[in-house]
């Protein structure tokens, strides 16, 4: 699934990248706070449901290469987080959704998690 | 690579988080431009930078070494520092002396060291209590490497 996709299913605004949305596929899906984990659990292609708003989080999309990162709750990056990630061509979405619902949002569509354990749940 | 082997150094900055991370993304753009496989790049990446963020998060000052051999490549974080009491106490997943500084910036959960362990093919640390830590990660270049996961 791409990112405009992914925009329009959590009501999304685009704070990097609107310009090649179309181009980003996503595989896989994490939510997670812990940097830690997102480190050691995610796949390549992963789009990463997240809370947390600094530096280190576009630098471990940058590690691993995340497709691109959902801050969730409608909380936004500040400008240095988000020039960071412009510079580093890494899409960042917002939505006001909660994490909870936001994975769900996306899970029900079919898009697998980085366990790979579940079966597809169409609607 | 020619038999040659190339060493490149990267500063780190204790307490600094404004700039943690940017050794690791260094080391990475070097790696890619060398053409090594992107399966070991992600390896070398991850545990880069989390041996980086423990020196940023424990450390007064410290240095990421990059080693890169014809068969191998080596990253060394060796730092100026409290160093480590329990290493084996420290290598248990969730076992952390973070500060809460670190978990606000969505580290100090106690995973640096078993992830590095997991992506490293060998992994050494030394470490003298209130001078510093040495962590020597080895990565073998050859893909027919027996991995040792555990």
């Amino acid at each position: 699934m791409n990112l405009t996709k992914i925009k329009e299913l959590l009501k999304a605004d685009v704070l990097v990248g609107e310009e090649f949305l179309d181009q980003v596929e996503v595989l896989t899906v994490c939510g997670a706070d812990l940097m830690s984990d997102v480190l050691a659990f995610t796949k390549e292609k992963t789009l990463l449901l997240t809370g947390l708003t600094n530096n280190q989080v576009i630098r471990t999309a940058e590690m691993i290469d995340l497709s691109g990162i959902v801050f969730v709750r409608g909380k936004k990056p500040g400008p240095d987080v988000i020039k960071m990630a412009k510079e580093k061509r890494l899409p960042l979405l917002l939505t006001f959704y909660p994490l909870y619902e936001t994975c769900g949002i996306l899970f029900h569509t079919g898009l697998q998690g980085c366990s790979g354990e579940y079966p597809k749940v169409r609607p | 690579m020619n038999g040659a082997e190339m060493i490149l150094h990267y500063p780190v900055e204790g307490g600094n988080y404004s700039t943690a991370g940017e050794a690791a993304s260094k080391i990475k753009k070097v790696l890619k431009q060398l053409g090594i496989s992107a399966e070991l790049i992600r390896r070398i990446s991850i545990a880069a930078y989390e041996a980086e963020m423990n020196i940023v998060i424990h450390a007064v000052q410290g240095e990421i070494r990059l080693k890169v051999g014809e068969k191998k490549i080596s990253i060394t974080a060796n730092d100026k520092g409290p160093g480590i009491v329990d290493v084996d106490l420290a290598m248990q997943e969730g076992y952390s002396t973070a500060p809460d500084s670190a978990r606000e910036m969505g580290f100090g959960a106690g995973m640096g060291l078993p992830n590095i362990e997991k992506c490293a093919d060998n992994l050494q640390i030394d470490s003298v209590l209130k001078q510093g830590t040495k962590v020597v990660m080895a990565f073998f270049i050859n893909q027919q490497h027996e991995r040792n996961e555990n």
